[in-house]
């Protein structure tokens, strides 16, 4: 589902993305490990070109995200391609990013309206629908400055599902949380890898990684360190920095 | 500056238990003092105004509601009105031009904000009003050739209204520009991220989800643009624009009864400005949806903040 290879991001001259290689299955789940800086986040962006790629190829489903291949030359796309990509490929924001002018329930049915052009009857049935599947349908008329962060949470996980996407990155979803409310956030993941959702997810919550995932991905310094299943790189990791950063993190 | 309240309070200290005292706010006299002070002055003045034969009361009242006084009127408030449509549209596409990763719109944005914001409205009034004594003729075609598609004197094209609303619009344009770029800046980064990762395009996304939140920080300041603009228009008299300023003017320049004239007008703006605070207000409240202090008229809030004294239990 997703294929990156030699992807390389600089910004300015700090070179963030020294060539990453990484496949991700369809209806895998593939956990994103590593220090902060290391680049997680800029990797993740790159992949729905929230940042544009210096190097390397990237693809989602098969097709090239931000760009057209002519000849040698990869060409950026004009943002209304780019758009009609970016539907397929939901993301999840550690701070949420829920609009606060919306209710919870116009939060979900905003780009399935806007976006899809569904009427504004069936986008309603359907985001109804979606927060009761993250817990939330008795919250629909809430905006997100009367939620907690990890109902926010929840609903953001639920606007993205509402564009139905192939792929659903995660960025440290769990990170800006109270501990009492990352639970929550962590069981709706759960039920969408059950589902067989492609997810790719950036967290520091290990048991989660180890649960869950089908790959593990250790990241340090803009390369991939160490990568495989969460069990041998988590529990037995090879390389000297994956065990530094574990014994720091558990 | 002691109350003489001791006397009173020191045998309840003994007989009520510390649980029910009860506590009593600051007094603050000086605030009497000053308000007493105020309102001898002020009766003073009002006083002397009622009184003063030169102020001439029945001429106010005769002009206050007189025909050429309303239509004067009804120019300053329809001018004001599409110079402030002119400065809110041309000012958010000039402030998303400014904003542009497009350097040459970019450029050209500031160059037009430099441009209108730096010479005075009143040079830029007149300037509209002899546009005639620059170009006798005005004509669009393709430059430098001899292709035209249409031409027209200028005077017959570039009336008094016609100089006024375009000396007001695109002043405001460029103050508007400020104010609306301001607001989209305040915007965090992260939603319009939100909303392209959505699917969402870059104009939609600042349709549906920037905009409106930026217009909280938009609306005060546009406010105050309409208030300045409404009385700015009294400079169009300049080049004859029939706002109510003017009419006033050609008034007094007949009986040569200023002050009263004076007085009529700015009753008039008083009027005029004082309403404006309505839908200001409205649009205040609409805007600020989502957020907690939303709900609340800003009277109700600024009441709500006031400590209450802990009554005790006898009270
Ligand atoms: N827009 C930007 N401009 C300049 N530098 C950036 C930008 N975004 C990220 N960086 C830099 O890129 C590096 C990698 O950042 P990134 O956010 O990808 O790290 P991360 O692995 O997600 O870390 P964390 O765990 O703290 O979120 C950091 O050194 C950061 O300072
Ligand atoms: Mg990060």
């Amino acid at each position: 589902m997703v294929v990156a290879k030699g992807v390389t991001k600089r910004f300015g001259k700090l070179e963030v993305l020294k060539g990453i290689d990484l496949t991700v299955g369809r209806g895998e789940v593939c956990c994103l490990l590593g220090p902060s800086g290391s680049g997680k986040s800029t990797f993740l962006r790159c992949v729905n070109h929230l940042e544009r790629l210096d190097g390397g190829s990237l693809t989602v489903d098969g097709e090239r995200v931000g760009y057209r291949r002519r000849g040698d030359a990869l060409h950026e796309l004009p943002e209304r391609e780019i758009a009609l990509q970016r539907r397929d490929i939901g993301m999840v924001f550690q701070r949420f990013n829920l609009f606060p002018h919306m209710t919870a329930l116009e939060n979900v049915m905003e780009a399935p309206v806007r976006v899809r052009r569904e009427s504004r009857a069936t986008a309603r049935e359907r985001a109804g629908k979606l927060l009761d599947r993250v817990g939330l349908g008795d919250r629909a008329g809430h905006y997100p400055a009367q939620l907690s962060g990890g109902q926010q949470q929840r609903v953001a996980i639920a606007r993205a599902l509402a564009m139905e996407p192939k792929l659903m990155l995660f960025d440290e979803p769990t990170s800006a949380l109270d501990p009492e409310l990352v639970g929550d956030v962590l069981d709706v993941m759960r039920s969408l890898a059950a589902d067989g959702m492609t997810m790719v997810v950036v967290t520091h919550e290990i048991g989660f990684a180890r649960e869950v995932a089908d790959t593990a991905v250790f990241m340090d310094e803009g390369v991939v360190v160490e990568a495989g299943d969460p069990r041998e790189v988590l529990d037995r990791p090879v390389q000297e920095r994956t065990r530094a950063f574990l014994s720091k993190v558990l | 500056m002691k109350a003489p309240a001791p006397a009173l309070a020191a045998p309840q200290a003994q007989a009520v238990p510390d649980e029910d005292l009860h506590t009593v706010p600051v007094r603050h006299w000086g605030r009497w003092a000053t308000a007493a002070v105020v309102l001898v002055l002020g009766a003073g003045t009002l006083w002397s105004l009622a009184k003063n034969p030169n102020l001439d009361w029945a001429t106010v009242g005769e002009y206050l509601f007189h025909e050429t006084v309303f239509s004067g009127l009804v120019t300053t408030l329809w001018l004001t009105a599409a110079a402030m449509v002119i400065g809110l549209v041309g000012g958010t596409a000039v402030a998303v031009m400014r904003l542009s990763s497009n350097p040459v719109l970019s450029l050209l944005a500031g160059l037009f904000i430099w441009f209108f914001r730096s010479t005075p409205i009143l040079v830029q009034i007149i300037f509209w009003g002899f546009l005639g004594a620059l170009y006798q003729e005005l004509a669009i075609g393709i430059p430098f050739t001899d292709v035209t598609f249409f031409a027209a004197p200028t005077s017959e094209l570039i009336t008094p209204t016609i100089a006024a609303l375009l000396a007001l619009g695109l002043n405001e344009v460029a103050y508007a520009a400020e104010i609306i770029r301001g607001g989209i800046q305040s915007i965090d980064p992260g939603q319009a991220e939100a909303a392209h990762s959505l699917g969402m395009r870059p104009g939609l996304t600042l349709r549906r989800v920037v905009l409106p939140q930026a217009m909280r920080v938009i609306v005060p300041p546009m406010g105050n643009e309409t208030v300045t603009m409404l009385k700015t228009t009294a400079l169009v008299s300049v080049i004859a624009g029939h706002d109510l300023m003017s009419n006033i003017q050609d008034v007094y320049a007949q009986n040569y009864k200023v002050i009263p004239l004076l007085v009529v007008a700015a009753l008039w703006y008083l009027l005029l400005v004082s309403l404006l605070s309505i839908p200001q207000g409205w649009l205040e409240r609409r805007y600020g949806r989502g957020t907690s202090s939303a709900s609340a008229s800003p009277l109700r809030r600024l009441l709500a903040v006031r400590p209450r004294t802990r009554k005790g239990a006898g009270a």
